[in-house]
């Protein structure tokens, strides 16, 4: 079987995938389901092509599907701050930061290894089924929420709630500022570990740096 | 929907980031594979929260989860640079200093 019939029947799986998870979603639970159906279409269809796919460019913008699919997940479970976040931080920044690995690394077109994916994908699939099924023949999970009826409430929502949680003392504030600070440390050590030493820059004639 | 489907899409995710992981060479798609994972419990706090109390706990662990994923990113893409530098490969299985 060559290359481009193999992408034909992937890509057609992926369609009738997408198809039916939009069809048992509206027949669940009508414009709600169908949404979810939608969500759940670019989520898990995002990641398959991401794993599938030999150039990992095309891997890396397949992720961007997965991210804003759980974006909406966000906004479906009344989260619209962490919806926003999620587009924010995931797709504008971590996105870009493996596109930027991607341009900064050689163009690595390994061939696809079915060896190795299709039986990842099988094995993994069936372990990740059987305890799926242990679980829901022993857990019965809650079939509606708690208060609301599906809306995002208007105005402000609960990203108020969110930044009333993060500087109330008696809440999130000791957290909130631990993040700030592993972030900065993160972020300049990020930067200490990638920067250029100045040997590299100018191959003869040591120019001091501490290497 | 109830929980139990929110539950079932984020156990796909994490199984599709396992295989992303276990499956491809490249250094690159292990950091792909472990921010599905990320997401995928992400979608699991924000899901029990909602279905529970509603209150702000999950939501919180889900947006420290996207601060230090951020914070992961950049400093495991500063790694793959100068292990790029070092070794003149993305593959971390060719990286065998200590074999030798």
């Amino acid at each position: 079987m060559d290359q481009a019939n193999l992408q034909r029947i992937f890509y057609g799986a992926l369609g009738v995938l997408t198809l039916g998870f939009l069809g048992v979603g509206l027949a669940s639970a009508g414009a709600t389901g169908l949404a979810f159906g939608l969500f759940a279409a670019l989520t898990l269809g995002g990641a398959l092509v991401c794993v599938w796919e030999r150039s990992v460019v095309r891997s890396a913008f397949s992720l961007m599907a997965t991210f804003m699919g759980i974006a909406g997940f966000f906004v479906l479970l009344e989260s619209d701050f962490l919806a926003m976040a999620q587009v924010l931080i995931y797709v504008g920044g971590i996105l870009a930061l493996l596109l930027f690995g991607v341009m900064l690394t050689p163009p690595d077109m390994e061939e696809r290894s079915l060896k190795r994916v299709l039986p990842g994908l099988v094995l993994v699939g069936a372990a990740t089924g059987w305890i799926g099924l242990e679980v829901a023949n022993s857990v019965t999970w809650a079939s509606t929420s708690v208060p609301g009826d599906g809306r995002v409430e208007a105005g402000f929502g609960n990203a108020q709630r969110i930044g009333v949680g993060f500087l109330a003392v008696d809440q999130y504030v000791v957290a909130f500022e631990l993040a700030a600070v592993v972030l900065t440390v993160a972020l300049v050590a990020a930067v200490y570990i990638a920067r250029r030493r100045r040997e590299d820059l100018r191959p003869e004639g040591p120019v001091g740096g501490e290497r | 929907m109830g929980l139990g489907a929110y539950v079932a899409v984020s156990a796909g995710l994490f199984a599709i980031g396992i295989v992303a992981i276990i499956t491809r060479r490249n250094v690159l798609y292990i950091l792909m594979g472990i921010e599905m994972i990320l997401n995928a419990a992400n979608i699991n706090f924000v899901a029990f929260n909602r279905f529970g109390d509603n209150g702000l706990d999950g939501r919180m662990f889900a947006i420290f989860t996207i601060i230090l994923a951020a914070a992961e990113a950049a400093v495991a893409l500063a790694i793959v640079l100068n292990a790029f530098h070092l070794f003149d490969t993305v593959k971390p299985s060719e990286a065998d200093f200590l074999r030798e």
